[in-house]
């Protein structure tokens, strides 16, 4: 894992313990576990992540890419900004 | 007829007609039937009986569908909880209900086990692994003889109240045949629709999507959540979606895609919207879109489900009108002392029909508050508690609730449940909140907070507070920490002018 990655996992991170932590074991979220499944955002709780994504890392994130594969757990959103910032 | 026998009837004449949609899977009736019979076996065994009370806690999947049916065949009142509720709220409407059984998930473990540690009266606990593992570990047992009659609870579906204090809704299995089959009946649903459910099941207009799917042998096409709307639409276009029950909010989500035009909807016959109205924008939008669909505009509450919906055809005439009481149902306006209103009036709307409920479960004074003698001897008739007003052909308009219960994201939000967590928190002093107009959500939750001297928190700190607590929808979006609050001349706070 490269230093740039470790930093989006850890900020996205931080960004939903602030903002969401809606579950008892919120802050107990493991890297690859779903949010949604998780409880730990949830349906309009995505549109907020989505704009943090956008203010953060420096790209928009197009409707088709609202999806699960891309947004739905700390590594999928570590995935889809390392994809986005190579091309 | 019982609630769930639209269920066996349907598994008799179509039994390999698919019923559910759930994640990759498909079910047909046969085997809802077949799991719901086991699952109540279980049930059954684990000594669930008539009139007890079985508490679904679970996202919408198979699980949750078998759970209703199941607690049903055992004669017992099933009881669906919304899976954002946090473990303080779910131990208190376990106790509240008294629940018997209890049907889970793994992935909610860590809120219920705390509440279930103070629920006594739980005394069994199904959690699925995955979803329909229940089905794997299904004993072969016969299922309970029903000895339920139609006059019996099927269901407690807990609404918000202005007091603070969830209320359970008690209905019957004749209020809810009766719900489901007036709104199948003016919606025209059919045996070859497929309805799009992304509703929660704990929502009462989530949960009659596969209530009147099952009374007319349609399919469910059940969704989680609406979080990825364009899964969604991705999912209605394979599935050949003919149905789709929405909230202002999913409407909001769908039209704000750029791309909503790609997808191949045209067997979308049929739109439906609760809960919240719709604006004349939106109801724009939505046609625009999808010009051969139906658009139905309704309102309703839990305590007896729909109330009214406009037929699609008077919308061009009547836009902003929630329509007329639907089949088998009367509704009129009564002023202050009760007296029946004339069309062109505006005053409280009062429901008369088999789907009111029978009561608040265990609060006599609150059902008295709604419920009040009717025109037949012995009858209670529901009032709404909402002032509307009627055009010169009876048409309704919604006008404003009587109480001061935020309507969120489609859900109804008491400001008193909100309040009472803030003042858990040891450094409030007072706490006020309002309900500000948002365009996504309706109206957004704001707190108002004084703090007590010495006490130091950030507006964040009170949102997480919260956010632990309160499902998601009631947590405040806005807090404002400010030195007092205005207060009345008794001293109590008031609310006017806060915004």
């Amino acid at each position: 894992m490269s230093l740039a990655t470790s930093t989006v996992k850890t900020q996205v991170r931080a960004f939903i313990n602030d903002n969401f932590i809606m579950g008892a074991d919120g802050a107990k979220f493991a890297d690859g576990d779903s949010f949604l499944e998780h409880h730990i955002i949830d349906s309009t709780g995505f549109l907020e992540l989505v704009t943090y994504i956008e203010e953060n890392f420096g790209f928009q994130v197009a409707d088709d890419d609202m999806t699960p594969d891309n947004l739905d757990s700390l590594d999928a959103i570590d995935a889809y900004v390392a994809r986005k910032r190579a091309a | 007829m019982l609630l769930h026998e639209s269920l066996v009837n349907t598994a008799a004449r179509i039994p390999d007609r698919c019923a559910l949609v759930a994640g990759d899977l498909r079910y047909s009736y046969a085997q809802i039937e077949l799991l719901a019979g086991r699952m109540a076996a279980r049930l059954s065994a684990h000594g669930v009986r008539r009139g007890d009370r079985v508490a679904a806690f679970l996202d919408n999947n198979l699980d949750a569908v078998v759970a209703i049916y199941a607690a049903l065949k055992c004669g017992a009142v099933f009881m669906p909880i919304n899976p954002l509720t946090k473990s303080g709220k779910l131990a208190y409407l376990l106790n509240d209900a008294e629940v018997t059984a209890f049907v889970s998930q793994e992935s909610l473990r860590a809120e219920f086990t705390p509440a279930l540690a103070q629920a006594p009266s739980v005394r069994a606990c199904f959690v699925a692994e995955t979803e329909g593992a229940q089905r794997e570990a299904a004993t072969p047992t016969l299922p309970p003889v029903c000895e339920a009659i139609d006059v019996d609870l099927a269901s407690i579906i807990y609404t918000s109240g202005s007091t603070g204090e969830p209320k359970g809704v008690m209905l019957t299995h004749l209020n809810m045949v009766s719900a489901a089959r007036s709104i199948s009946q003016y919606l025209g649903l059919r045996e070859d629709d497929t309805i799009f459910c992304a509703l929660p099941l704990a929502f009462d207009y989530g949960l009659y999507q596969v209530l009147m799917a099952f009374l007319v042998g349609a399919t469910v096409v059940l969704e989680r959540s609406f979080a990825f709307p364009v899964k969604m639409l991705e999912k209605m276009a394979t599935e050949r979606v003919t149905v789709f029950p929405g909230v202002p909010t999913m409407f909001s989500l769908l039209m704000n895609l750029k791309t909503i035009g790609q997808y191949d909807l045209s067997c979308l016959r049929s739109i439906t919207n609760t809960a919240a109205a719709l604006s004349e924008t939106h109801i724009r939008d939505l046609r625009a879109l999808f010009p051969q669909a139906q658009l139905f505009s309704m309102y309703g509450l839990t305590e007896c489900k729909r109330v009214t919906y406009l037929p699609p055809d008077q919308l061009d005439i009547r836009p902003t009108s929630v329509g007329r009481g639907m089949p088998n149902e009367e509704v009129w306006l009564v002023d202050e002392a009760g007296q029946r209103l004339p069309n062109g009036s505006t005053g409280e709307l009062v429901i008369r029909g088999s789907n009111v409920m029978r009561g608040y479960w265990r609060k006599p004074e609150a059902t008295a508050k709604r419920l009040k003698p009717g025109p037949l001897p012995g009858e209670m008739v529901l009032y709404s508690g909402d002032l509307f007003r009627t055009d010169a052909a009876g048409f309704l308009y919604f006008v404003a609730r009587k109480d001061d219960i935020i309507k969120s994201r489609g859900e109804k939000v008491s400001p008193r449940e909100v309040e009472n967590v803030l003042y858990s928190m040891p450094g409030v002093q007072d706490a006020a909140v309002i309900g500000v107009d948002d365009a996504l959500l309706g109206q957004a939750v704001k707190a108002f907070v004084v703090l007590r001297e010495g006490h130091s928190y950030s507006e964040r700190d009170i949102m997480k507070y919260c956010a632990a607590r309160l499902e998601s929808f009631m947590a405040p979006k806005f807090v404002a920490i400010v030195p007092s609050l205005p207060r009345t001349d008794t001293g109590k706070i008031s609310k006017t002018g806060l915004s």
